[in-house]
């Protein structure tokens, strides 16, 4: 019987020949990861019982994104938990304050290749599945099994297949393409199981949209995305991977528990309504709802091709709303600061901050308050997600976001393409 | 394993942003987790949670994200189990390897009405409602699952290999 790629990077990490869905397995992990507000409790997990020398220091990567540069004397502290650890273990892959989003960062830097094994105390973990990888999110304790032996039990998941085709229409992004999916099948259609990418739309769906579309997988309910191994990928990593890496492929009779087949032409930009990503209307459909402020950021929507297309789109013009613009990563910092993008955004109207989580989870620097309603490029949109429990969050692309921001309504990109510029 | 408590009920899709807010993840600290455990969805429940009680959800409890904040803030504001239709999975596997008692069991969500007081047997897998006089059963755990919830969570179970290792550090110097 053949096996998804899942299940091979599974039984291959298991020491096994084959594995099947619901087997309970016990994985080697080729990477593991934990950041500011989970691996505190994962560290004290590990002196509890006694552990004083981490036994793979180097698979360990500890990332301070989200309540960094500290928000107050408690983050302060949490933080200051995580840098004294990263100096006793001697840990080569610590990432202090102001170096980003783990997501972000990890996958730009070429850490996260196909083939392998990843978790990460962090539910967007799976993000790095577009790459070819099985990853997935776990909690503290986890994570401080993993960093005490190497090892994590897991179970295997079902896959269902999307099968993607056709061409992509203009603003259309990675982001319409996981909202459209999530909106057909809630927020728990794929609970627990694996979503598998094939199709030929593939082909015009760049690394940045993937890993966009994989961040994604948790909102369906998913354990992890994965993207196959093709010409995007092995161009994306060609001098970005930090290691050799074994691709893995799905063979043609592995077994699929669901296959749905998506024709991308038809979408249209789309926005996630309160209180759940599942909750998905067209922009046609909400343009007119007036925002107070616009969001761009977050590890799903903050790498340099997205701030690429929000500057195509606000070049010229004033922003209507407050607009928040985080990079996600120094890297895409200093990118688009020395692309000029910073000029445009500040010409603009916009803020920019430095690259943290801060807003997306209403940490800190852009908290919404009572009421106050925001468009978001990030994932999630429950209650309290960004701040005050009645305020109110839209998820949607990039390009809705810019075009929004340059009106206070929620507004479709191509409403504002061609309009009179108003600045040199 | 038995336990006694009376039931707080809550719908489908119970997210850990409800179960405790980013905003005060800037701890990690137990007791102060607890006190702010569900309250942008029902302020009574730290006000009158009793110890013992029981959080009964519908489908896809837990899901969002992997914060542990999550089952440590009900499990010390005094939760005794979780009964759901379905989990998400980090939160499942969270509460297994803290050694928060936690049920997958659509009937008895179905027939289960606030203030209901619920006996469960854990390792039997029964759920038996006082106050409808009605019992279910829940669904078992797998093996591997069950090796881990009778080691008493996760850490105690590789607790003997960490230290095994450590002795040979110490006799190494
Ligand atoms: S950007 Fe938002 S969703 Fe992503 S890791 Fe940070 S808090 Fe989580």
């Amino acid at each position: 019987m053949g096996m998804t790629m899942t299940e091979k990077i599974m039984a291959r990490h298991a020491g096994l020949e084959s594995v099947k869905p619901g087997d309970l397995i016990e994985a080697e992990i080729d990477l593991m990861m934990g950041n500011d507000i989970t691996a505190p409790i994962s560290i004290k997990r590990l002196k509890d019982i006694g552990l004083t020398k981490l036994p793979y220091p180097e698979k360990f990567f500890l990332v301070l994104s989200h309540y960094a540069p500290s928000k107050d004397i408690a983050s302060a502290a949490q933080i200051m938990i995580s840098r004294s650890f990263a100096k006793e273990q001697q840990l080569q892959h610590y990432y202090a304050e102001g170096s980003g989003i783990e997501h972000v960062i990890l996958p730009e830097e070429g850490w996260v290749l196909p083939g392998e094994l990843i978790i990460g105390a962090d539910s967007h973990s799976c993000t790095y599945g577009a790459t070819g990888c099985y990853s997935t999110g776990i909690g503290s304790t986890d994570l401080a099994a993993a960093m005490a032996t190497g090892r994590l039990w897991m179970q295997v998941p079902e896959t269902y297949k999307f099968e993607l085709t056709g061409a992509r229409p203009q603003y259309i992004m990675g982001k319409d393409l996981i909202l459209h999916i999530i909106g057909m099948l809630g927020g728990d259609g794929v609970l627990n199981q694996t979503m598998e990418y094939t199709g030929d739309a593939l082909r015009t769906l760049p690394m940045e949209e993937r890993l966009t579309m994989a961040n994604m997988a948790i909102e369906a309910g998913a354990q992890n995305g994965i993207f196959p191994y093709d010409d995007v990928t092995e161009a994306y990593l060609n001098g970005r991977a930090k290691k050799e890496y074994t691709p893995v492929h799905s063979d043609p009779d592995a077994k699929y528990a669901k296959h749905f087949k998506i024709d991308i032409s038809k979408i249209e930009p789309l926005v996630a309504l309160p209180w759940s990503p599942e909750n998905v209307r067209t922009v046609s459909e909400m343009s007119g709802e007036t925002v107070d402020r616009v969001f761009i950021g977050s590890c799903t929507n903050a790498r340099l091709s997205d701030l690429r297309t929000v500057a195509s789109i606000i070049k010229g013009h004033k922003v209507a709303c407050d607009t928040l613009i985080v990079p996600g990563s120094k890297q895409v910092y200093r990118d688009a600061m020395n692309e000029g993008l910073f000029e445009i955004f500040l010409e603009a109207g916009a803020t920019i901050s430095a690259p943290t989580c801060g807003a997306c989870f209403g940490g800190f620097m852009g908290v919404l308050g009572p009421d106050e309603k925001c468009l978001s490029t990030s994932n999630r949109n429950f209650v309290g997600r960004m701040g005050h429990p009645t305020s109110k969050s839209f998820l949607a692309n990039p390009a809705v976001a810019a075009a929004t921001a340059l009106t206070g309504v929620i507004t479709h990109p191509k409403d504002v393409a061609g309009r009179e510029v108003v600045t040199a | 394993m038995q336990f006694e408590g009376r039931t707080w009920r809550y719908g489908d899709d119970i997210n850990t942003d409800v179960l405790i807010p980013a905003r005060y993840l800037s701890t990690s600290d137990p007791v102060e987790l607890a006190k702010h455990a569900l309250e942008d969805l029902d302020p009574n429940f730290v006000k009158e949670v009793q110890v013992g009680d029981v959080i009964v959800g519908g489908k896809n409890f837990g899901c969002g994200s992997s914060r542990e904040h999550a089952p440590i803030a009900i499990k010390e504001a005094g939760v005794s189990c979780v009964i759901a239709s379905s989990f998400a999975r980090i939160f499942f596997r969270n509460s297994i390897n803290l050694g928060l008692p936690i049920l997958e069991c659509p009937e008895a969500v179905a027939h289960a009405e606030a203030g209901d007081v619920l006996r469960i047997d854990l390792a039997a897998g029964t759920i038996f409602n006082n106050t409808t006089g009605q019992t279910y059963q829940a669904a078992p755990f797998p093996e591997g699952v069950m090796k881990i919830i009778r080691a008493g969570g996760l850490m105690n179970s590789i607790k003997e290999e960490v230290q095994a290792r450590e002795a040979t550090y110490a006799s190494a110097k």
